[in-house]
């Protein structure tokens, strides 16, 4: 891969899907096996693309790399800006890897309208690309909001009974978040008279300015990522979306709320976050905490997933907050680093994990057309390599040291400790919860005797399914063993977000 | 007079000759030949465009020039505007035809109204004076009330051609009032000679003051803001969908050139006053334009609604008063316009034989009989929720803009927060078409011509949404912005 290609290699990984999702509307339209043959090489090929951002990364420097930059809307001063840091990259490499494996996963599944259910998850793949690559305000937000028209559809079109009220759920809460980050987003830009997100990182801003800009963006990421209370809409679309959607949503779109907070949160608003970071702080160990025991009640498996992540998400939002405690109490940054890094790792890994319930989850579904856990029971007996690979999953997503579950978490917990003990303690008991959730469910639903005449007829997963759930096994336990490629490539980005966090931008 | 100022206004008089001429040539033309009558009425605004780009004023060759005693201004935004409404014309008289022959009404009446509140629209636009101002907004009106009840079996239609006169006479009465009041606060019709006395004798004059509110109460009716709407959802419903097409896209940019020349252009002094004036009809036409729709289940009046509160957007761009925010207006206007006859291409494209689609029902899985037709309603609808990348979007976006800068930042989290509202509306038509499975499985059929104006239409709605660059500079650069 040589330096011309790296100067355009992420508009590729956003326009070659999107415009690939072009050709399978056209060329797919009444050939399904067309259009999945289609999605599938798109797909793969952008992922193959995206490699360079993990091999050719240079991860000595904090400076964006694969930068591009050309005019857009010159009235108005608009760049079309794109360029990864040591946040992005990695979730760049997480989408694409996901882009290919939702449409694997839809394969059999989807029987209705397949060319525009695979076209939808392209132009998915390409906007949320977009998302993580964007160093243009304005850019980022058409990337953001242009994401909820294709998931809107995926939900809506091949969703489940409930679909439409989830669906709409779904947009209308999303957009009301984003609009107030709008009206950001816009100030910024009067006072600064350009859309750069890295200049409005050095643009010094009163306080009370720096407070009313931070609540915008709360309103906005902790919808999406999403925090406690505006977490309600994503049950509701987690159980009524189709797997791929579920997988999309869990896996990815969650984590742009928290890289919200990286990119705009926390480096444009310093000292506002300093200021509101028990606000955060409290609601994520609500959501560790509460949520977690709301996981633990759930009748149907989407759901408790569904709980679970939010629960999951409550560590990105204290390991990233907990650093102006830790700066407070001890005077440096080495123990947040620890807090930051363990966010980016819980992001990662629980993009995996989520998404691998979510597709096992949706292996029994494709079986027995229901969700509900007291359908099941002792499907061990009938379809043992699922099994493995269930509790395997589940395992992970209690933290078992050894997955990459465990390392987030426990970075996070260690983090916390020295912000203070109580948040610590408290965010420590998701080691309990998680592990009651996930562990129970196990034993409903893989374990115990046969319960009735489905579970007995049911077919084990075939070499496809086994592809897909074989590959996340593999890089669950990848990164649980040997996390440090990934804390490598964010190493520099991290220290830098650091240092420039507790630096007063007050004028 | 002399040749040079008629030149001017030549545009204007290619549209007045062409409209008589579409009158007489009718009276010759058999019933089988009458597709004549719109191919002229096309070859007009086609024609009309051309003119008015080789005068120059809209690449920026010429500044600006006054005709006919001052009366009469030709300038880039005028020409804008016109181009816009010669573009927006031509889609109207494509959609129409196909309504106009499916219903059994393509007779040429139709095509000279227009043709005639076309031109009306370019005298607004290109109005210097208090007098062209009201020549031009009569000469809309009248063409528009014969529009309404243009189907003469129809009780609907002449009940909304009724409401809509005698509301229409009231508005022009009350701006007659008011512009006689400024006349006589400053004794002269011509806007620029307004703002001269005004600058001279001090803007706290109560007649000034009077006068300035009925004149408000006039451009308010003209856009249709609260609480100056109550026209609208009638009109929109009784009207012919041919009809409704043309009310709703291009007098609104005579609307938007009418409060510009009359507010800023003459009574750019009393800017304090008109501001919290437009303020309240803005915040007001947004936040029952949005709720109303919500209630409705005929597309027409949820189109109705929802062109009320776009027309308070419209409003919040022309608060602040500065370059930049007419230039959103402008901006918004345009792209309503674009936003609005695809809407109701739409609704004409889904009547069948000889019933109109009026329900929302009727747009139930559309995506299943028609997938590209429903992708264009659905690129519609997204974008006049403001989703981006649509235009509707970047339109939304130069407002707030225009606003957060002027300090009024809880006017434009009002805004956003109806409009988010407001997305609710359209979303349910997305519904409608995507998730909802068809009741009827006769298959749509439209000519080529017709599906071609929706394509290009529903091209520019995104083209003009991820290009946006160049109708927004050329927008902005018509005030200097």
């Amino acid at each position: 891969m040589n330096g011309t290609m790296n100067g355009f290699l992420l508009s590729i990984l956003i326009w070659l899907p999107i415009l690939g999702a072009v050709a399978v509307m056209f060329a797919g339209a009444h050939r399904p096996a067309m259009a999945k043959g289609m999605a599938l090489v798109i797909s793969a090929a952008t992922f193959l693309f995206s490699l360079p951002l993990f091999f050719s990364f240079n991860t000595s420097t904090a400076a964006m790399q694969f930068v591009e930059l050309r005019p857009w809307i010159e009235t108005f001063n608009v760049r079309y800006h794109l360029g990864v840091d040591g946040f992005s990259a990695p979730l760049i490499l997480l989408t694409a890897f996901f882009g290919v494996l939702v449409v694997i996963a839809g394969w059999r599944s989807i029987q209705k309208n397949v060319h525009q259910y695979m076209a939808s998850f392209l132009v998915m793949e390409g906007l949320m690309v977009g998302v993580f690559s964007a160093l243009d305000g304005l850019l980022f937000y058409i990337f953001f909001e242009a994401m909820l028209i294709p998931m809107f559809l995926v939900i809506g079109v091949w969703g489940g009974p409930r679909r439409v009220y989830a669906t709409i759920k779904f947009f209308l809460y999303t957009f009301l978040g984003s609009v107030f980050m709008l009206i950001g987003l816009i100030y910024l830009y009067i006072q600064s008279g350009n859309w750069d997100i890295l200049a409005w990182h050095q643009m010094p801003l009163g306080l009370s300015v720096q407070k009313w800009l931070f609540i915008g963006f709360l309103a906005a990421f902790a919808v999406k990522i999403p925090m406690f209370p505006v977490h309600t809409w994503l049950p509701d679309a987690h159980v009524e979306a189709p797997t791929g959607g579920s997988v999309i949503l869990a896996a990815i779109m969650l984590k742009i709320g928290g890289y919200g907070f990286i990119r705009f949160s926390l480096p444009i608003t310093p000292d506002a976050s300093a200021a509101l970071d028990w606000l955060v702080i409290a609601l994520s160990l609500i959501a560790v905490v509460y949520i977690g025991f709301v996981a633990l009640a759930q009748q149907d498996m989407k759901k408790l997933i569904a709980y679970s992540s939010i629960s999951h998400m409550g560590f990105v939002t204290l390991g990233l907050f907990v650093a102006f405690s830790i700066y407070r109490n001890t005077g440096g940054v080495s123990g947040a680093a620890l807090g930051v890094e363990g966010a980016m790792m819980q992001m990662i890994s629980h993009g995996f994990i989520s998404g691998a319930l979510f597709l096992t989850v949706g292996v029994l579904y494709d079986r027995v057309h229901s969700r509900m856990i007291k359908d099941y029971g002792g499907v061990a007996n009938t379809m043992p390599w699922f099994a493995m690979f269930a509790v395997f999953f589940l395992m992970a997503n209690s933290g078992l040291p050894g997955t990459s579950g465990f390392v987030g978490e426990f970075m996070v917990i260690l983090s916390a400790f020295q912000a203070n003990f109580w948040f610590a303690f408290l965010a420590a008991m998701t080691l309990i919860l998680g592990a009651a959730y996930s562990l129970w469910l196990a034993k409903r639903v893989i374990f115990g005797a046969v319960v009735n005449r489905e579970v007995q007829n049911l077919q084990d997963i075939n070499a496809r399914e086994a592809l897909i759930l074989g590959v996340l096994a593999v890089a669950i336990l990848f990164f649980g063993l040997w996390p440090q490629p990934l804390v490598d490539m964010m190493q520099a980005s991290v220290d830098n977000l650091l240092q420039h966090i507790i630096q007063s931008k007050v004028i | 007079m002399n040749g040079a100022q008629m030149l001017l206004a030549a545009p204007e008089f290619w549209v007045l000759v062409m409209a008589c001429v579409v009158m007489v040539v009718d009276l010759f033309l058999r019933e089988e030949r009458r597709g004549i009558i719109h191919m002229l009425a096309m070859l007009t605004v086609i024609f009309a465009a051309i003119i008015t780009l080789r005068g120059g004023y809209l690449s920026g060759d010429s500044q600006f020039a006054l005709a006919f005693s001052d009366h009469f201004i030709r300038d880039r935004m005028g020409d804008v505007l016109k181009v816009f409404s010669f573009i927006t014309m031509a889609l109207i008289f494509t959609y129409s035809k196909f309504y106009l022959r499916n219903f059994k009404m393509f007779r040429a009446d139709f095509f000279t109204l227009s043709l005639f509140a076309l031109l009306g629209v370019m005298l607004l636009i290109s109005a210097n004076s208090m007098l062209m101002i009201y020549l031009g907004l009569e000469l809309i009106s009248l063409s528009v009330y014969a529009l309404v009840a243009f189907d003469r079996a129809s009780t609907r239609g002449s009940e909304a051609a009724m409401k809509y006169f005698v509301l229409g006479s009231m508005a022009s009465g009350m701006l007659l009032y008011g512009m006689s009041m400024v006349y006589g606060a400053t004794g002269s019709l011509l806007l620029p000679e307004i703002a001269e006395a005004i600058r001279t004798q001090g803007s706290d004059d109560i007649l000034l003051i009077f006068g300035l509110v009925f004149v408000v109460v006039g451009i308010a009716f003209k856009f249709g803001v609260v609480p100056f709407h109550m026209w609208i959802p009638d009109v929109y419903e009784g009207a012919p969908p041919a009809v409704t097409l043309f009310i709703s896209s291009v007098p609104k940019l005579a609307a938007f050139a009418m409060a510009y020349r009359f507010l800023s252009s003459g009574l750019g002094d009393l800017h304090v006053h008109w501001q919290s004036m437009l303020a309240s009809l803005a915040v007001l036409s947004i936040i029952l334009g949005n709720l109303a729709a919500i209630m409705q289940t005929n597309i027409k009046r949820m189109l109705a609604y929802s062109t009320i509160s776009h027309m308070g957007f419209v409003m919040l761009g022309l608060l602040p008063g500065s370059a930049f925010g007419f230039g959103s207006s402008m901006y918004y206007v345009i792209v309503y316009g674009l936003m609005s006859v695809a809407a109701f291409g739409m609704v004409i494209l889904l009547s069948e034989n000889g019933v109109e689609a009026e329900n929302l029902d009727d747009f139930k899985g559309l995506n299943q009989r028609h997938p590209f037709y429903a992708a264009i309603m659905g690129l519609v609808m997204f974008s006049m929720a403001g989703v981006p990348p649509m235009v509707g979007f970047f339109a939304k976006l130069m407002v707030l803009k225009a606003v957060v800068e002027t300090g009024m930042v809880w006017l434009a989290v009002t805004a956003v927060v109806f409009a988010v509202i407001g997305a609710y509306y359209y979303l349910r038509v997305v519904k409608y078409m995507y998730f909802d499975e068809p009741e009827t499985e006769s298959t749509i059929s439209a000519p080529v011509d017709f599906g071609a104006a929706l394509t290009l239409n529903g091209m520019m709605i995104l083209g003009l949404g991820i290009f946006s660059s160049s109708l927004i500079t050329i927008c902005m650069t018509s005030f200097g912005a």
